[in-house]
C-alpha cells in the first residue's frame, strides 16, 4: 500500500488536515467500486479501514494535537471514518447482492447427481423385528433371555412334557445330532429357554427369547428349515390365562397397530394346559381385514413347572410363541420366504439402518 | 381326516340352519382344526338313475367297448311355449324312456341301476354331456364313475347302485347324496378320540349342547366261549384283545352303496366287503380292526413281542425284518400280524375266503408310535393306537363289524368271543372346583365345572378337601386317556366354556433391568457395521466337510471337529459350521451370480464350536427337578456356541462413479471392519500379523484384545478363493464377540483446556517391523504429555534404503495444567524417538 508509506511519520497537521482526509475517502471510494466481487473488497478492506489505514492512523494521532483544536479534528476524522466505512458497507451491499443474484447461480451444480461411494448397509429386517419385540417386552418389565440352538434333547423335548414315544415329538421334524445317541438336537423352538431360564431363576419370571430354531422342511415359498420364533414365559403367583390375553393383545398392538386384537382357539401342546392358537386380527391383510394365524399359547403345564422345580402350589405361569418370518411375511407383505433367508442384497437393503 | 356332514351329524340332534359352516366352526370352538371345508360340486341339468336293460359288446375295438340301452324312467323333455312361457314337460313315452349309451366300463351287468348323465347336463370339472357318435353308436348321455361325480377317486368303472335302492328317473342326486359337504379336521395328537366320527360328534354335542346317541355303547350277548384261542403274553403292549369268528361269508359280495360312499367321501377306496367293512367301522367308532382269512391262521394266536430275526410279509407285499420291540400276532407258523399297525399277506383274506377272524385290540400307543416310526408305516391303523384308543370299544366295534359283514356277506356269526385282557380304567382326578376360574381369570357360572366334565362323559362327584375348600373329583371315560391332572380338566371347562370369554387383562411385572450389557452390545455391534456399509445376511449353518478343504485346513485343524446332523436336509452338508466364513461366502457367491459384483456383507451369530470327540447329554428325566450336577451336566453336555461376527467384502468398496474411480475393498477394509467392531463393544484391539487359513499368509491379521486373539482378518489366500470360486482379492474378518470382554464402564478422560504442541517425525525402519510396535515406542517413550500419536505416511524407496521403509507420524503434546513449551515439547518428542530406536532399531529420516 504505497499511500500509507508515503505518510508514515509525517507531520499531524498534514495528516489531520481536511485534504488529506478527503484524499483517503476518496483513495477508498476508488479502491472499494474498483472491487469487483466481495474477494476482491475484502482484500482491499484492510487499507482504508485496517489498523494501518490512513484514517485510523489519523485517529491516533489526535492526542497530540493542542487541546483546543482536538474536537475539530476529532469530528473531520469522525466523518471521513463514516464515509470510507459507508463507501465500503454501499459496495458490499452492492457485491453481495450480485453473488446472490449472479455467482451463486453460475456456482449452481446437479443435486440429483447420485453420491454413493460407499453405499450405505442394512439390518436384516429379521434383526430389528426380534430387536423390537425385545424392546416392547422390556417396556412390560420383562428381561430378554437367550439359549444356545443346539440344544440337548432334554431341554427341547423331556422337560417340555413331550413324551418320549408321543407323536408331537415326532410332529417337530427335527434335525438329530450325531451319534444316534448323543442326546442334542438343533432346537425345534424357542421352548427349551423356558426350562433353562426356569431352573436357574426363582419365581417370579418374566421372559422374553428371540432366537433362531430349526425344522427339517425343504426351503420353499412358506417353509424355511432355519427359521425364528419369540418365546414368552411368565410365572408368577396368580398369573391367570386373562393374562395371557392382555399380553397377546399389547404385543399384537405394537407389532401391527392400535386395531390390533387377538383371538385363541384351543389347541394342544404338550408344555401348556390349556392350550391356544393365537390368531391376530390384521388390517392390512392382504384379501381384506381378517384374522391370520400367528402364535401358540397356553398356560405353562404343571409338568413343566415340576420339571423345573417350581412349585406348582404357589405359582402358574402362561408361556406363548410365535414365527418371526410368519409375522415378517404378513405384516411387510412378503410373498417368498426365501427371499428372507438367501441373503440377496437387494432384500435387505431397503431396511437400511431403521432401529 | 375327512368326514362328510351326513355321516357326521347322524348321531346328533341338531336344531335346523347348522351347515357345514357353523360345524367348522363350532369345531374350530372347542379346538378341533378344520384344514378344509368341501362342498360336493355341483352337477347341473339332468342326472337320474338309470336301470341297464341291455348290453352289447362291441368286439371290434381295441378295447372292450358296450353298447347298453339304459332306462331312465323318462322322456326328452319337450318344451310347451304355447302358453306364452317355458313349460318343461314330460312324457312318459315307453319308447323314448330307454336311451343307448356306450360305456367303456365292464363292472356291471344287465339289471345294474346306474346314474346317467343326460344330454345338456354339466358335471363337475366343466364338463358337458352331449348326445355323439362313438364307435359306431350314438350315445345318448353317460353312465357315471364316482369320480366324474365328485364322489372320490375311484374311477375303475362305473357307479353301480344298490338293487331295489332306487327306481329309473330318480333324481340320481338325491339317490347318490350330493348335496353333501366334507370337512376335512385334523385333531390334535392328544385327541385320539377325535379320530372318529362318534369322538367328533360328540365334542359337536357339547359344543351344541345337543342330545347325542353313542354309537360306541351297546349291548352285546354274553357268551362264555371264546371264538379262537388266544393268549396276550406281553399285557404292557396289549391290555385287551377280541376275536369274533364268522364263516360261509362271500366276501366277494360287493359292500352296500351308502358304505362305498361313506368310505369314498373319507378319502378311501372301496376294494372288498370285508375291508370295507373294517375301515367302516375305524372310521366311525375310532377302533381300528383286522380280518383274518380263519382257513389260513394254524392253531391259537399268540399276542407277543417279536423275537430276534423274525420277518413279517405285510399287506403292502414288504418283506419286514421286525424289532425285538414290535408288537406282533403270532400263529403256530409264527407272526401273522405286525400288531397295530398293517397286517401280513398269509392271513389276508381273498376272495375265496368263507371264514372271517375279527380282530379288534388295545395297543400300548407308545409301543405302536415307535412300531409305525421303525417301519414307516403310518398307516391309519397305527395313526389311532398311537393316540389312544377306546379301551372298551373292541367288543362293540368288533360286533358292528360282523354285523355288517353278516348283512352283506351273508353266513353266520360264529357264537363264540375271545376277549382276552381287559380295559384298564383312567384313575380319578380331583382339583379344587374353582380351579378352572383361576386359570381362566373368570367367574364363571355356578356348577359349570361339574356340568361341562359330565358332558365330555366323566363320572362327576363334589366334595370337601382336607382344607375345607370345594373339590370335584372326575373319573376320566374310557375314551379318554389324556385327562390325568387338574390342568386337563381345567382345560376342558374353558375350551367348551369358550376362549372367547376370557377377558384381556395384562399382569403386574416386576421391574425389570432392561437389556443386558452383552444384548446392547450385539445392537451396537450391528448397528455400526451396517452404518459403515456392511449389509447383514442370515446364512444358514449347514456346511459340507469339503469347505475345510477348499480352506486349506490341516488334517489336525479342530475347525474341522464340526458338530454332525444325522439327518441333513443335503446329504453333504451335514456339519454345523465352526465359522461363520463358509455361509457368508456362499452368500457372496449367491449375490455375485445375481449380478452383484461389489459387495460388504456381514452376519452375527452362534456358531457350534469344535467339538473333539463325540458328544453326549444325559437324560435325568422329568419326574422332578434334576439336581444341580444333573442340570450342570445337561448343560456342560451342549458344546458351546459363542456369538461370531464376521465380514466378507469384494469388488469396490468406494464406487467408481461420476466422482471419479472407486478403490477395491482391501485386507485394511477387513481390519478396519474389526476395528469398527472393537470400537461399538468398547474393546481396544491390538493387531499383530498372523498366518492362518483361509487367509492370505502375508495379508492376515491377528485381531488381539487384552492379550488374547479374539478372531482374524485380511485378504483370503488365492487358493481358497480359486477352489471357492470367489473373485481375487476378497477379503474377510471373523471375530468371536463372546471372547471379547465386556468393558464395564467406560472411562471418561480429563480435559486439558492448554493448548497442544504438534510435531512430526519421520522414522525410518526396517520393512519387516510392524507399524503398530513403532506406534506402541512412539507412546512408551513420549510419557504421559504425548496425547495422540497418527501415522500419516508410509514410504518405501532409495532414500531410505532397501529392506526399510519410513513411517511419519504426526505427534500432539499437551500438559494437564500448564502451556506446554517448546522446549519440553521437543524433549518429549526426543524421548519417543528414542524409545523408538531402542525398541525397534529406528533412525530419525534425514
Amino acid at each position: 500500500m504505497p499511500g500509507a508509506d508515503e505518510t508514515q511519520g509525517s507531520e499531524p497537521d498534514s495528516v489531520l488536515a481536511e485534504e488529506s482526509l478527503n484524499a483517503a475517502v476518496a483513495e477508498a471510494e476508488a479502491a472499494f467500486t474498483g472491487a469487483s466481487d466481495l474477494d476482491e473488497l475484502a482484500s482491499v478492506k484492510p487499507a482504508h479501514l485496517g489498523e494501518q489505514a490512513p484514517v485510523l492512523r489519523a485517529r491516533r494521532m489526535i492526542g497530540s494535537l493542542p487541546s483546543e483544536q482536538k474536537a475539530e479534528a476529532g469530528k473531520r476524522v469522525n466523518a471521513a471514518r463514516a464515509a470510507i466505512q459507508s463507501a465500503y458497507d454501499e459496495r458490499h451491499a452492492v457485491l453481495a447482492e450480485e453473488r446472490d443474484r449472479r455467482v451463486l447461480r453460475e456456482e449452481a451444480v446437479d443435486v440429483t447427481l447420485p453420491w454413493d461411494r460407499v453405499p450405505r448397509g442394512a439390518r436384516h429386517p429379521m434383526t430389528t423385528l426380534a430387536e423390537r419385540i425385545g424392546d416392547v417386552f422390556v417396556g412390560m418389565g420383562y428381561e430378554v433371555a437367550e439359549g444356545p440352538e443346539l440344544e440337548a434333547e432334554w431341554f427341547n423335548f423331556d422337560a417340555l412334557n413331550f413324551g418320549k414315544d408321543h407323536p408331537a415329538r415326532l410332529m417337530q421334524d427335527t434335525f438329530y445330532i450325531a451319534p444316534e445317541d448323543s442326546g442334542l438336537v438343533l432346537r425345534t423352538h424357542t421352548s427349551p429357554v423356558q426350562a433353562r431360564t426356569l431352573l436357574h431363576t426363582a419365581p417370579p419370571v418374566y421372559v422374553v427369547c428371540p432366537g433362531r430354531t430349526y425344522r427339517t422342511d425343504e426351503l420353499d415359498a412358506t417353509h424355511t428349515p432355519v427359521f425364528h420364533q419369540v418365546e414368552g414365559l411368565a410365572v408368577d403367583k396368580g398369573i391367570t390365562m386373562a393374562h395371557l390375553k392382555g399380553t397377546l393383545d399389547a404385543f399384537a398392538r405394537a407389532m401391527f397397530g392400535e386395531s390390533a386384537v387377538t383371538r385363541l382357539r384351543p389347541h394342544f401342546f404338550p408344555f401348556t394346559e390349556p392350550s391356544a392358537e393365537v390368531d391376530v386380527w390384521f388390517e392390512e391383510r392382504k384379501g381384506g381385514p381378517g384374522w391370520v394365524e400367528w402364535g401358540g399359547c397356553g398356560m405353562v403345564n404343571p409338568h413343566v413347572l415340576r420339571a423345573c422345580g417350581v412349585d406348582t402350589g404357589v405359582y402358574s405361569g402362561f408361556a406363548f410363541g410365535m414365527g418371526l418370518e410368519r409375522t415378517l411375511q404378513f405384516r411387510n407383505g412378503i410373498p417368498d420366504m426365501r427371499d428372507m433367508v438367501e441373503g440377496d442384497i437387494r432384500f435387505t437393503l431397503p431396511f437400511g439402518t431403521e432401529a | 381326516m375327512r368326514v362328510p356332514v351326513s355321516w357326521l351329524t347322524e348321531h346328533l340332534e341338531l336344531s335346523e340352519g347348522i351347515g357345514a359352516q357353523e360345524l367348522t366352526d363350532a369345531l374350530l370352538g372347542v379346538g378341533i382344526e378344520v384344514e378344509d371345508v368341501h362342498s360336493l360340486d355341483a352337477v347341473r341339468g339332468e342326472l337320474v338313475v338309470g336301470r341297464v336293460t341291455e348290453i352289447t359288446e362291441l368286439t371290434e375295438f381295441a378295447k372292450p367297448i358296450r353298447y347298453c340301452k339304459v332306462d331312465t324312467g323318462g322322456s326328452e323333455p319337450e318344451t310347451n311355449t304355447s302358453l306364452g312361457f317355458a313349460v318343461t314337460e314330460r312324457s312318459y313315452d315307453e319308447e323314448q324312456r330307454t336311451r343307448g349309451i356306450v360305456a367303456g366300463a365292464t363292472n356291471f351287468a344287465e339289471g345294474a341301476l346306474v346314474a346317467v348323465a343326460l344330454p345338456g347336463t354339466v358335471l363337475p370339472g366343466e364338463f358337458t354331456i352331449s348326445e355323439r357318435k362313438t364307435y359306431g353308436h350314438v350315445s345318448e348321455g353317460m353312465m357315471c364313475s364316482a369320480r366324474e361325480l365328485g364322489l372320490g377317486d375311484d374311477h375303475s368303472g362305473i357307479l353301480v347302485l344298490d338293487p331295489g335302492s332306487a327306481l329309473p328317473g330318480d333324481d340320481a342326486r338325491t339317490t347318490l347324496g350330493l348335496d353333501d359337504a366334507v370337512l376335512d379336521v385334523e385333531p390334535t395328537p392328544d385327541m385320539g378320540h377325535a379320530m372318529s366320527i362318534r369322538g367328533l360328534a360328540r365334542e359337536l354335542a357339547c359344543a351344541y349342547g345337543a342330545p347325542f346317541g353313542d354309537p360306541g355303547v351297546r349291548e352285546l350277548e354274553q357268551v362264555s366261549e371264546d371264538a379262537w384261542p388266544v393268549r396276550i403274553e406281553d399285557r404292557d403292549g396289549c391290555s385287551r384283545f377280541v376275536l369274533r369268528r364268522l364263516s360261509g361269508v362271500d366276501t366277494r359280495a360287493v359292500s352296500p352303496w351308502w358304505l362305498r360312499r361313506r368310505l369314498m367321501l373319507a378319502g378311501m377306496r372301496p376294494i372288498s366287503l370285508a375291508v370295507d367293512v373294517t375301515n367302516y367301522v375305524m372310521l366311525e367308532l375310532g377302533q381300528p380292526l383286522h380280518a383274518f382269512d380263519t382257513a389260513s391262521v394254524s392253531g391259537g394266536l399268540v399276542v407277543r413281542r417279536a423275537k430276534h430275526g423274525e420277518t413279517l410279509t405285510t399287506l403292502d407285499e414288504v418283506e419286514r425284518e421286525l424289532d425285538p420291540d414290535d408288537m406282533v400276532i403270532a400263529d403256530d407258523t409264527g407272526v401273522v400280524s405286525l400288531a397295530g399297525t398293517m397286517g401280513g399277506a398269509s392271513t389276508e383274506i381273498s376272495d375265496s375266503s368263507t371264514d372271517v377272524l375279527l380282530e379288534g385290540a388295545h395297543w400300548d400307543p407308545a409301543s405302536i408310535s415307535r412300531t409305525a416310526r421303525r417301519h414307516r408305516l403310518f398307516s391309519e391303523a397305527a395313526k389311532r393306537f398311537e393316540r389312544f384308543t377306546d379301551p372298551a370299544l373292541p367288543p362293540v366295534a368288533v360286533e358292528l363289524a360282523a354285523t355288517l359283514l353278516q348283512q352283506y356277506g351273508g353266513g353266520t356269526i360264529e357264537r363264540g368271543r375271545t376277549d382276552e385282557g381287559e380295559a384298564i380304567p383312567g384313575q380319578a382326578v380331583t382339583m379344587p372346583i374353582d380351579l378352572p376360574d383361576r386359570t381362566a381369570g373368570v367367574r364363571y357360572a355356578r356348577g359349570v365345572t361339574a356340568r361341562r366334565l359330565t358332558q365330555i362323559g366323566c363320572k362327576v362327584s363334589i366334595g370337601t378337601g382336607d382344607d375345607g375348600t370345594a373339590e370335584v373329583t372326575a373319573e376320566p371315560p374310557s375314551w379318554r386317556a389324556d385327562l390325568n391332572q387338574p390342568a386337563d380338566l381345567v382345560e376342558e371347562v374353558l375350551r367348551l366354556e369358550g376362549y372367547d370369554s376370557i377377558p384381556s387383562e395384562l399382569p403386574a411385572a416386576s421391574a425389570g433391568t432392561g437389556l443386558t450389557e452383552v444384548q446392547r452390545r450385539r445392537r451396537a455391534v450391528s448397528r455400526a457395521l451396517a452404518e459403515s456399509g456392511y449389509v447383514e445376511v442370515l446364512p444358514f449353518p449347514f456346511t459340507a466337510a469339503s469347505v475345510w478343504d477348499d480352506f486349506g485346513l490341516a488334517a489336525d485343524d479342530p475347525r474341522r471337529d464340526a458338530v454332525r446332523v444325522l439327518n441333513p436336509l443335503e446329504a453333504e452338508k451335514d456339519q454345523l459350521a465352526t465359522t461363520l466364513l463358509p455361509g457368508l461366502l456362499e452368500t457372496v457367491h449367491r449375490n455375485i451370480s445375481r449380478g452383484f459384483r461389489d459387495l460388504s456383507l456381514f452376519h452375527i451369530g452362534q456358531i457350534v464350536a469344535p467339538t473333539p470327540g463325540e458328544p453326549s447329554a444325559p437324560d435325568p428325566g422329568v419326574r422332578q427337578r434334576p439336581s444341580d450336577a444333573e442340570v450342570d451336566a445337561l448343560e456342560q453336555a451342549v458344546p458351546d456356541q459363542p456369538l461370531h461376527v464376521a465380514v466378507v467384502l469384494t469388488g469396490q468398496r468406494m464406487r467408481t462413479g461420476w466422482w471419479g474411480r472407486g478403490e477395491p475393498a482391501t485386507w485394511s477394509d477387513a481390519v478396519e471392519a474389526a476395528r469398527t467392531v472393537a470400537a461399538a463393544a468398547g474393546a481396544e484391539l491390538d493387531v499383530r500379523s498372523a498366518e492362518m487359513m483361509p487367509w492370505h499368509p502375508g495379508r492376515c491379521a491377528e485381531l488381539r484384545v487384552e492379550g488374547t486373539c479374539v478372531g482374524h482378518a485380511g485378504e483370503l489366500h488365492p487358493k481358497v478363493l480359486e477352489a471357492m470360486g470367489l473373485p481375487r482379492r476378497t477379503v474377510a474378518m471373523e471375530l468371536d464377540l463372546d471372547a471379547v470382554p465386556m468393558r464395564r464402564r467406560r472411562p471418561a478422560p480429563e480435559l486439558s483446556p492448554y493448548p497442544p504442541v504438534l510435531m512430526d517425525v519421520a522414522l525410518v525402519v526396517d520393512a519387516e517391523v510392524p507399524s503398530a510396535d513403532v506406534a506402541a515406542a512412539l507412546r512408551s517413550g513420549g510419557g504421559e504429555l504425548l496425547e495422540d500419536v497418527a501415522l500419516f505416511d508410509v514410504y518405501t524407496g532409495e532414500q531410505v534404503g532397501a529392506g526399510n521403509r519410513s513411517l511419519a507420524y504426526s505427534l500432539r503434546f499437551r500438559a494437564p495444567d500448564r502451556t506446554l513449551t517448546a522446549e519440553e515439547a521437543t524433549e518429549a518428542r526426543d524421548a519417543a524417538i528414542a524409545a523408538t530406536a531402542e525398541q525397534c532399531g529406528a533412525t530419525l529420516r534425514q
